[in-house]
C-alpha cells in the first residue's frame, strides 16, 4: 500500500480525529456511552491504521514498543494506585470519596481509573498488534 | 430481523473455507452484534463490540493468517458425530429456554436484585448519568481491576509466544522439534 | 399461546442457534484459526444472550436523565459485565492466535489432524 495516495493521505488525514475521537469517548465516559475499554481500543486502532498504511517501522519511530509494554504495565499500576491512595486516605480500597469533598471525589477517582484502563488496553492492543505484524515480517 | 441475519452470517462463517473471507465474515457479524446491542439498548456494549469485534480483532486475525497460510483442509472424518453432539445439546438448552420468563418483561427477576438500587441512587450516589460507567468503576472496581489485570496478563503471555527468537525452522521430515 | 411463546422467546432460541454454530465448528472443523473463529461465536452468542436478558421493553439505555421521572430504564449490569468480557475476549483471542502461530511455526501446519499424525509419527520413532 505504499504508493496509494489516496489511502495515505487518508490515513493521515483521518488518524488525528480517530485519537481526538477516543479521548473524548474517555472523558466524556461519564455522561455518554463511552469510558476506557472503548477509548484503549480506538486509540489502538488508529496506530494499527497508521502502521497498516505506513508500514510499522515508521509507526514504531512514533511510538516505541518498550514505551507501549511499559504503558500496559502502567495502567494496571495506576489502576492498583488509585486503590492504594484511597487507602492511605483513610478510606476502603478504591473507596473514590476519599480524593476529594462530596462528589467530586467519585468523579476523580472514575476517572482515574478509567484513565489506567485505557492506558492497559491501549498498551496491550498495540504490543499484541506489534508481535504479530513483525513476526510476519522477520519469517519472509 | 438483524438476529436472523445474524444466523444467516453464522452459517455462512460454518461453511466458507477460504479463511480470509470467513474472517471477513467473523467482522461483519461482529458489527451485525453491536447493530442488535444498540437496538437492545446497550450502547456501551455495541460501541465496544464495534471496535472489538470489527476492527481490532480482524486485523489480528488478519496478522496470524499471513503468517499460517489462509486455506483450510476439508474436514477428514463425517459430521455426524459433532451433528448428533451439537443437536442434543441445542435441544436441551432450548428445552431449558422454556422455563425462562419472556423476552423484555420489565418484572423479570433479573431487573430486581440490584439493578433496582444502581439505578435509582447511583445518582445521588455518584452523580454520574451514565449507569454503565459509575457501576464498572465504581460499585464493581474491584471486578474492574481483574479485568484489567487478565488483559496484561494475556498481552504478557502472547509476548512469551511471539516476543522471543524465532523458533528453530519447522523440520521438512516431519518431526516435531520436541521441546 | 404458542405465538407468545414464540416472540417472547425467539431471542434465546437464535442465541442457542448461534451458539450451536459456533460449537459445531469447534469440535467438527479440524483448522485451528477456524476453531478460534468458532469459539468467538460462541462467545458473542453468550454476550447476546445477557443483553436479551437485560432488554426491558419500552425501556431507553441506562443513561440516567435527571429531572425526568418515570422513565423505564433498561438493566445495565448485564452491559457492564459484557462490555468487560468483550475486552478480556479480544485478549483471549489473541492468546491463541499467538499459540496457532507457533504451532504453525513447529510443526508447518495448523490441521489438527496433520499435527495429529507428526506426532505420532514422532512418537513411534522414539
Amino acid at each position: 500500500m505504499r504508493e496509494e495516495v489516496i489511502v495515505r493521505v487518508g490515513a493521515k488525514v483521518l488518524a488525528p480525529f480517530i485519537i481526538t475521537f477516543a479521548l473524548y469517548v474517555h472523558f466524556h465516559g461519564d455522561y455518554s456511552p463511552g469510558g476506557g475499554f472503548q477509548a484503549g481500543v480506538i486509540l489502538a486502532a488508529a496506530f494499527a491504521l497508521l502502521a497498516l498504511v505506513y508500514g510499522l517501522d515508521a509507526v514504531q519511530k512514533v511510538l516505541p514498543p518498550r514505551f507501549v509494554r511499559a504503558c500496559a504495565a502502567l495502567g494496571v499500576i495506576i489502576y492498583a494506585g488509585i486503590g492504594v491512595v484511597t487507602m492511605v486516605l483513610g478510606h476502603n480500597y478504591l473507596g473514590y470519596d476519599a480524593l476529594a469533598e462530596g462528589h467530586a471525589g467519585q468523579h476523580y477517582g472514575i476517572l482515574g481509573v478509567e484513565l489506567g484502563v485505557l492506558v492497559t488496553v491501549f498498551g496491550v492492543m498495540v504490543t499484541v498488534f506489534y508481535l504479530f505484524a513483525g513476526r510476519g515480517r522477520r519469517t519472509q | 430481523m438483524l438476529l436472523t441475519l445474524l444466523a444467516a452470517a453464522g452459517l455462512a462463517l460454518l461453511r466458507g473455507r477460504n479463511l480470509f473471507a470467513v474472517v471477513m465474515l467473523a467482522g461483519i457479524y461482529s458489527l451485525l452484534s453491536a447493530g442488535l446491542f444498540t437496538v437492545m439498548d446497550a450502547v456501551d456494549v455495541a460501541f465496544t463490540e464495534a471496535a472489538v469485534g470489527a476492527g481490532i480483532s480482524t486485523v489480528l486475525f488478519l496478522g496470524a493468517l499471513a503468517l499460517c497460510g489462509h486455506h483450510e483442509n476439508k474436514p477428514g472424518h463425517t459430521p455426524l458425530l459433532p451433528l448428533f453432539v451439537v443437536l442434543v445439546t441445542g435441544g436441551l438448552l432450548v428445552w431449558g429456554t422454556m422455563d425462562m420468563p419472556g423476552f423484555g418483561d420489565p418484572a423479570n427477576p433479573v431487573h430486581h436484585h440490584v439493578a433496582d438500587h444502581y439505578i435509582e441512587e447511583s445518582y445521588h450516589e455518584i452523580e454520574i448519568p451514565n449507569v454503565v460507567t459509575s457501576v464498572l468503576a465504581s460499585y464493581r472496581g474491584y471486578d474492574t481491576m481483574g479485568e484489567t489485570t487478565v488483559v496484561f496478563a494475556a498481552a504478557v503471555g502472547v509476548m512469551i509466544l511471539l516476543a522471543g527468537r524465532l523458533g528453530r525452522k519447522p523440520r521438512p521430515d516431519g518431526k516435531g522439534d520436541g521441546t | 399461546m404458542s405465538l407468545d411463546l414464540l416472540v417472547s422467546h425467539y431471542n434465546y432460541w437464535v442465541v442457542i442457534f448461534l451458539m450451536m454454530v459456533g460449537f459445531y465448528i469447534l469440535i467438527s472443523r479440524g483448522n485451528l484459526i477456524k476453531k478460534i473463529v468458532g469459539l468467538n461465536v460462541f462467545q458473542t452468542s453468550v454476550f447476546m444472550l445477557y443483553i436479551s436478558m437485560g432488554k426491558v421493553s419500552g425501556g431507553t439505555p441506562p443513561i440516567l436523565l435527571p429531572g425526568e421521572e418515570g422513565v423505564l430504564y433498561s438493566n445495565p449490569l448485564p452491559h457492564v459485565l459484557i462490555l468487560t468480557a468483550i475486552v478480556v475476549g479480544i485478549a483471549t483471542t489473541s492468546v491463541g492466535l499467538a499459540l496457532a502461530v507457533r504451532i504453525k511455526e513447529a510443526y508447518g501446519t495448523i490441521e489438527e489432524d496433520e499435527i495429529n499424525a507428526i506426532d505420532a509419527r514422532t512418537e513411534a520413532a522414539e
